[in-house]
C-alpha cells in the first residue's frame, strides 16, 4: 500500500524538502513498520480468544508498558506533528494548545483511572452498569462512546491521508484517497485479529520509537544551539515573521475576542475530555490491579509531559532554524515542520544524515497514525459489541452465572460480534473519512474531546461520586451532553457560513464558536443534576454502596 | 513488626499482590480487625463473580445474628443473617426493588457491602481520598482555568517581559506542567501511603465475607 502511494508522486514538493528519491527511504521504512506492526499482531493475536484477551489484553501488562500504551493511544499524529508545528507558526499559541492536553491527565490520574479499573471490566458502561443496570442506561453510554471514537477515528484518518501523502512527497487527492483506505484496512486487520493485545503492543513500540524520535531531534536541537534555550526563542522570534509577538499570546487565538472565548471552549474541553475517552479508559482494563493502573497513569502523565516539553523545543527550533514562512510553504497547517526540523539537523538537504532522519521521523509519524486508529477501532467495537449488542439489545452480559435471563449471548459469540463491529466501524470510518477530508483535523479532535467532556465525563462522575444519582439522571446526562454538543457545531460557523465551512454555500449558523464545549459540558452536568431530581424512582442505595466498595477498595475487581 | 511495607511495594513492576495480602493483613489488623484472618487465597480474587457465588455466610457468626442494622463498630463481623429477610431494613427500604438483570446479588452480598461501606476501616479510606482529591482537583482545575481565561482576558499582562525573552504567559504555561507534575506525584505519595494498605487489608476481607 506504502508502495502505491509513493509511486504516484510528481507533485510539487517543498522548497526544503527532500526530492525524487529520497522518499524512497520513507518509503522502506513505512513498509518496515507496517510488516513490524502486522508481525505483532499474527503472532500475538494467537495468544487467546476470551473475552478478556480481546477486550482486555489478558489484564497483565505491567504498569511500564501500560503507561507506554497510554501515551501512544494519546500522542496522536495531530500531536506528534500538529502540536509542534502549530508552535512553529504561532509561538506561544501552540504552546497553549500542548497545556490542555497535559493538565487533563490529572482528572484521569485522580478521578477515574484507579475507580473504573475497580468497578468494570472492559468499558465505561460498565462502571455505570454496576449501579444503574438499565439496558438504558447501557444504551446510551455505549451509543456516546461510538459517537466520540468514530469523531476521533475520523479525526485521524483524515489527518493521515493528507500527512501520509505529504510524507511521502505527494499532494494529490488520490494518493490521499489510497493512503486512507489503506489504513483503514490496516487498523481493521490489527483489531479483528489482535484484538486489545496486538494493539497494546502495537502502542508500546510506537511510543517508544514516538519518545525516541523527539528526544533524538531535541538531544540534536539543543546541541546546535550549545544548551542555550533562550537563544532558541530569540532565534525563533527572529524567523518568525512576527518578531515579539511571536512569544505572546495571540498569534492565533486572539483576533477577537470570540476566537478568543473558542479558545477557552477548547481548553475546557481538552481538560475535562480526555477522561471521557474510551479508547484512553479500556486501557486500564489492561493492568492487573487498581494500583497499577494509577501506575500506568502516572508513567503515562511523565511520558506525555516530557513529549509536550519536546515537542515546545522542537516547534521553536523548526522556527529557528527553518522559518516560518518556510515550514508554512511545505504545509499551511505546519504538519510537516518536525520532519523538516529532521532533515536539516541530520545535516541538510541532499546529505545522508539529513535523509535518513527525515525518512525516519516520518515513519514513526506513520507508526503512530496506524497505532492510534487501531486502539480507536478496538475501544468503539468493544462499546458496541459489549454494551449496546451483548448489554443493551440482548440482555446484560454481566453475572452470568447467577441466573438466566433471557438467553444471554456467551462471551465468544460477544468477541465475535465485537470483531465483526470493528470491521463495520472501520469501514463507516473509511467512508465518511473520505468526504470529511476538507474538514480541520484539529476541530475533529477538539470536537471529539467535546463530546466526550460532555456525554462521557459526567455521567460517570456522577454515578462514582454521588449517592443519589438515578437511572434518569444517567440517561439524561448522556443525551443531555452528546445533543447539544452536536446540534451546537451544526449550527456553528464550522458547518456553514464561512468559506472553511463544510458546506460554503449556505449560511444557517448562529452559534459563533466552533467548539461547543463551553455550552454543552455545563449542560451534560446540568442534566444529569435535573434528570437525578425529577426522577420517579430513588437512587439505589445498595447498589451505589457495592459500587463504592468495589471502587475503593477493589473487592471483586476483574 | 517485619514486614514494613510502608514505603509500600517498592517501585518494581513485578510486587506480588498475592504476597502482600498477608503482610497487609497481619500489619492491619490493628485497624480493620477481622474474625479469621484467612489470608491468601488468590482464586476467587480474579473471577468478576466472586459475589456472584451464591454467598454462603463465612462461618455462622457465633453470636446470635443481630437481624437488622449491621452495627458498623470495629467488631463488625459482618452479621450476615442466616435467614435474611428481603429487604436489608437496615437502609433505604425502598432501595431493592427493581433489578431485572441482577439475581446474583444475593441480600447476602448486599449486605456485606453496606455493612462494609458503613465500616470505620472503608469511612477512613474514603475520607482520606477525598479530602486530597477534591480540593487538588478544584485547585488545578482551577489554575488551568484561570491560565486559559487570563488569555482571553487580559492578554496585555501575559505579555510583560519577565527574563530574557520569557514572559508571564510563557512563565505560567511551564508552570502549569511543573504544577502537574508535581501534583501526581503528591497524589501518588498520599495513596501509597494513606489508602493503599488499607483499601487491600479491606479487599480481602470484602471478598472472604462474599465468598
Amino acid at each position: 500500500m506504502t508502495a502505491t502511494t509513493g509511486v504516484m508522486t510528481t507533485a510539487t514538493p517543498p522548497p526544503v524538502a527532500p526530492t525524487g528519491q529520497h522518499h524512497g527511504l520513507a518509503v522502506v521504512l513505512f513498509a518496515v513498520v507496517v510488516l513490524v506492526t502486522l508481525g505483532i499482531t499474527l503472532w500475538v493475536g494467537r495468544q487467546g480468544n476470551a473475552a478478556e484477551d480481546f477486550y482486555a489484553g489478558g489484564r497483565g501488562f505491567t504498569p511500564l508498558q501500560n503507561g507506554f500504551a497510554l501515551s501512544g493511544d494519546y500522542l496522536s499524529a495531530a500531536s506528534f506533528l500538529g502540536v509542534a508545528g502549530l508552535i512553529a507558526l504561532y509561538g506561544y499559541d501552540g504552546v497553549l494548545y500542548s497545556i490542555g492536553f497535559l493538565v487533563a491527565w490529572l482528572v484521569v490520574l485522580m478521578l477515574v483511572a484507579e475507580l473504573v479499573r475497580n468497578a468494570g471490566r472492559y468499558t465505561l458502561a460498565d462502571v455505570l452498569a454496576l449501579r444503574l443496570r438499565r439496558r438504558r442506561v447501557r444504551a446510551a453510554a455505549g451509543g456516546a462512546s461510538v459517537v466520540v471514537t468514530l469523531l476521533y477515528l475520523v479525526a485521524q484518518m483524515v489527518g493521515a491521508g493528507s500527512l501520509v501523502a505529504l510524507l511521502l512527497g505527494t499532494d494529490s487527492a488520490q494518493a490521499r484517497t489510497w493512503t486512507i483506505i489503506a489504513v483503514g484496512a490496516l487498523m481493521i486487520v490489527y483489531v479483528t485479529i489482535g484484538g486489545m493485545r496486538a494493539t497494546t503492543w502495537i502502542q508500546i513500540v510506537k511510543a517508544f520509537l514516538l519518545i525516541a524520535g523527539s528526544l533524538l531531534l531535541t538531544v540534536l536541537l539543543v546541541v546546535r544551539f550549545h544548551g542555550d534555550l533562550f537563544e532558541l526563542m530569540r532565534r525563533a522570534a527572529q524567523h518568525s515573521g512576527s518578531g515579539h509577538r511571536y512569544l505572546e499570546p495571540g498569534l492565533k487565538y486572539g483576533a477577537s475576542f470570540t476566537s478568543r472565548l473558542d479558545f477557552f471552549s477548547l481548553g475546557l474541553a481538552l481538560v475535562l475530555g480526555t477522561a471521557g475517552l474510551p479508547h484512553i479508559l479500556s486501557r486500564f482494563y489492561t493492568v492487573p490491579t487498581a494500583r497499577a493502573a494509577r501506575r500506568s497513569t502516572m508513567w503515562a502523565i511523565g511520558l506525555v509531559g516530557g513529549f509536550y516539553l519536546m515537542a515546545i523545543a522542537l516547534g521553536l527550533g523548526a522556527t529557528a532554524l527553518i522559518g516560518s514562512a518556510e515550514v508554512r510553504h511545505a504545509n499551511a497547517a505546519g504538519n510537516t515542520a518536525v520532519p523538516l526540523l529532521a532533515l536539516v539537523l541530520g545535516g541538510g538537504n541532499g546529505s545522508t544524515g539529513g535523509v535518513v532522519l527525515f525518512a525516519l521521523i516520518s515513519a514513526i509519524a506513520f507508526a503512530t497514525i496506524l497505532a492510534v486508529v487501531a486502539g480507536l477501532t478496538l475501544a468503539s467495537s468493544a462499546a458496541f459489541a459489549h454494551d449496546i449488542w451483548a448489554g443493551a439489545w440482548r440482555g446484560g452480559p454481566r453475572r452470568r452465572r447467577g441466573g438466566e435471563v433471557g438467553e444471554k449471548p456467551s462471551e465468544q459469540q460477544e468477541v465475535v460480534v465485537a470483531r465483526f463491529a470493528a470491521a463495520g466501524i472501520g469501514a463507516a470510518a473509511i467512508v465518511i473519512s473520505l468526504y470529511a477530508q476538507q474538514l480541520n483535523v484539529a476541530f475533529l479532535v477538539g470536537l471529539a474531546f467535546a463530546v466526550a467532556a460532555s456525554a462521557n465525563l459526567p455521567v460517570l462522575l456522577y454515578s462514582l461520586f454521588w449517592s443519589r444519582f438515578t437511572v434518569r439522571g444517567a440517561v439524561w446526562s448522556v443525551y443531555g451532553g452528546l445533543v447539544p454538543a452536536i446540534v451546537l457545531v451544526l449550527f456553528s460557523p464550522v458547518v456553514s457560513g464561512s468559506k472553511m465551512a463544510l458546506f460554503p454555500g449556505v449560511d444557517f449558523h448562529w452559534f459563533p464558536l466552533e467548539n461547543p464545549g463551553i455550552v454543552s459540558i455545563p449542560l451534560g452536568f446540568l442534566a444529569g443534576w435535573i434528570g437525578t431530581l425529577t426522577s420517579p424512582e430513588p437512587a439505589d442505595a445498595d447498589r451505589f454502596a457495592e459500587l463504592e466498595v468495589r471502587a475503593l477498595t477493589g473487592a471483586g475487581a476483574a | 513488626m517485619p514486614q514494613q511495607q510502608t514505603s509500600s511495594p517498592g517501585q518494581g513492576q513485578r510486587f506480588d499482590w498475592w504476597a502482600a495480602q498477608a503482610a497487609a493483613t497481619a500489619s492491619e489488623s490493628a485497624a480493620a480487625p477481622r474474625r479469621t484472618a484467612v489470608p491468601a487465597q488468590p482464586g476467587p480474587a480474579r473471577t468478576a463473580d466472586a459475589q456472584s457465588a451464591a454467598a454462603e455466610p463465612v462461618a455462622a457468626p457465633p453470636a446470635p445474628p443481630v437481624p437488622p442494622a449491621p452495627p458498623f463498630a470495629p467488631s463488625v463481623a459482618p452479621a450476615v443473617p442466616p435467614v435474611p429477610t428481603v429487604a436489608p431494613a437496615a437502609v433505604a427500604p425502598a432501595a431493592v426493588a427493581q433489578e431485572p438483570t441482577a439475581q446474583a446479588d444475593t441480600p447476602d452480598s448486599t449486605q456485606v457491602y453496606r455493612s462494609v461501606q458503613a465500616s470505620p476501616a472503608f469511612q477512613d479510606i474514603r475520607r482520606s481520598y477525598r479530602t486530597f482529591v477534591f480540593p487538588a482537583c478544584g485547585a488545578f482545575l482551577g489554575w488551568y482555568l484561570l491560565y486559559v481565561a487570563a488569555e482571553a482576558v487580559a492578554p496585555g499582562a501575559m505579555r510583560s517581559p519577565v527574563a530574557g525573552p520569557l514572559n508571564v504567559a510563557w512563565l505560567l504555561g511551564l508552570l502549569q506542567f511543573a504544577s502537574t507534575f508535581l501534583l501526581t506525584w503528591l497524589y501518588a505519595r498520599n495513596a501509597r501511603t494513606k489508602r493503599d494498605r488499607a483499601a487491600l487489608g479491606l479487599r480481602w476481607d470484602t471478598q472472604d465475607q462474599l465468598r
